[in-house]
């Protein structure tokens, strides 16, 4: 079981630099999402008002999603003019990644809304910015966290490709690893990423919990909550 | 390779338009063809694998909670730590890079299985089973067709990102398409880089696109006749967002 001693111990050896990585992981990872969510409800909005510019809207992002993040960071910084080592060119391609991916369940999301609430908003004289961002908004938060929860995980596993064109992030523990020939470094390194999308996860679930507390299980509708959890997966 | 202006579009355009870059074992149609080989090998064990787990979970519901939470952390492995650990602990060969993408492609063509047969009308599987259908019958002649959709949307999802993930292989050995890349940074020559870049980009929306008319295709007719065409455009645009969220590329 050397490896395991080996793995053990190089966390407090390498302290400082875990969490300097860590720490550039995490902004890359998150930043997109508040970036995505900030971006992808209005557009969603303006979507659902008008259905040619939702064709084009979505049909642009479908294939923006496609493109394969590696070649998404090598364009960008020729796009934007900023370093091939910069974060920014992480934080750009994962933030479009976000709103091709939210764009299109907070679409369905707000038209899945029942009428008779939005009725019943414009009838107690919502004005409709109010009763977007009161009504609207708050009640499609679950599938929005739903979405946000996907693009967590994915973009804290895909922060890590970055490493290979040299921005620094845990990634950096695979690539050191690989031309060190020093696997244990390269499991510090998974173990690392997969606690990060573990601890944004439950955070997650927490801020759900939250924002929606009519949602708040009671004892007969935890059963529900398995369902809920496998359409998660499959939403 | 020479180029005629430091602009790094022209020497994208120029190591594009270059023949010799398309001929050889180093070439651009060798390198595609290196690298659909191992999406065809990584997507033949992951649906030997997701395909059969999926059906028997969706269709007895047994195990579901294990799914999905096993889904969920197969999903937060970085596949690039994946790909060198394996390097490293076996060989730098096809077999280790493979089986560190079927991680990848395991999680979305199961989930895509498993809701596609789960989501299938209780009542219609019902109604099978009173006629007298075998379980073994119900699964093949009901639920496979009426859930084969959704079931291709993860398939498609895997496809997706064993496609862009794959790349990564070409750091631990020398093949697919993220050689231009590998190459491309370590000589310095950003036409290769940015060409490579250029290549990886429409290979990866040119197999999607091919997906995307599978899964259209595939679908039985019966299931298409039976609604009508508005209501049909609505269901597929859904499901699309089904598969679309179960990807994430890498």
């Amino acid at each position: 079981m050397d490896w395991l001693r080996d793995i053990i111990d190089y966390v407090p050896a390498n302290i400082d630099q875990l969490r300097e990585l860590t720490g550039n992981h995490l902004v890359q990872a998150i930043l997109p999402i508040i970036f995505g969510v900030l971006l992808a409800v209005p557009l969603a909005q303006l979507a659902r008002q008008n259905r040619s510019l939702a064709g084009i809207m979505l049909t642009g992002s479908s294939i923006l999603y496609t493109i394969p993040s590696l070649a998404m960071f090598v364009f960008l910084p020729l796009i934007l003019g900023t370093s091939i080592l910069s974060m920014v060119n992480v934080v750009v391609a994962l933030t479009i990644y976000a709103i091709a991916l939210l764009m299109r369940s907070t679409v369905d999301a707000l038209n899945s809304i029942d009428d008779g609430v939005r009725q019943a908003a414009v009838a107690m004289g919502y004005r409709p910015l109010r009763r977007f961002l009161t009504v609207d908004l708050p009640l499609s938060v679950p599938v929005l966290i739903a979405g946000v929860r996907v693009i967590s995980v994915t973009n804290i596993a895909t922060v890590s490709v970055g490493a290979l064109i040299g921005v620094p992030s845990l990634g950096r523990l695979f690539t050191d690893g690989l031309t060190r020939n020093y696997p244990e470094q390269i499991a510090v390194g998974i173990i690392f990423t997969l606690l990060l999308a573990l601890v944004l996860d439950l955070l997650l679930v927490l801020l759900e919990r939250l924002l929606t507390p009519w949602t708040r299980p009671t004892k007969a509708s935890e059963a529900d909550d398995v369902a809920l959890d496998a359409r998660t997966v499959a939403a | 390779m020479d180029y005629s202006s430091s602009n790094l579009f022209v020497q994208m355009g120029e190591w594009l338009a270059n023949p010799d870059n398309w001929s050889g074992s180093r070439g651009i149609p060798m390198r595609i063809i290196e690298h659909l080989g191992y999406v065809g090998l990584t997507m033949l064990f992951a649906m030997l694998i997701a395909v059969p787990l999926g059906m028997y979970v969706g269709h007895t519901g047994k195990g579901r909670v294990l799914i999905v939470s096993g889904i969920g952390i197969l999903r937060a492995l970085p596949t690039l730590g994946m790909v060198f650990l394996f390097a490293l602990l076996f060989s730098r060969g096809v077999l280790p890079a493979v089986w560190a993408l079927v991680l990848l492609a395991v999680p979305p063509v199961l989930s895509g299985v498993y809701s596609g047969i789960a989501s299938v009308n209780s009542t219609v599987v019902d109604a099978a089973r009173s006629m007298g259908l075998t379980e073994w019958q119900i699964l093949s002649r009901v639920e496979v067709p009426n859930g084969l959709q959704v079931m291709l949307g993860g398939v498609r999802a895997g496809v997706l990102q064993v496609v862009a993930t794959a790349t990564v292989v070409a750091y631990a050995k020398a093949d697919g398409l993220g050689v231009f890349l590998v190459e491309g940074t370590q000589v310095n020559d950003n036409g290769r880089l940015f060409g490579g870049a250029v290549v990886i980009a429409v290979v990866a929306v040119a197999v999607d696109g091919i997906m995307a008319l599978l899964q259209r295709f595939a679908i039985s007719p019966g299931l298409r006749a039976a609604r009508p065409a508005a209501r049909s455009e609505k269901e597929s645009g859904r499901q699309e967002a089904v598969a679309s969220a179960q990807g994430g590329t890498t």
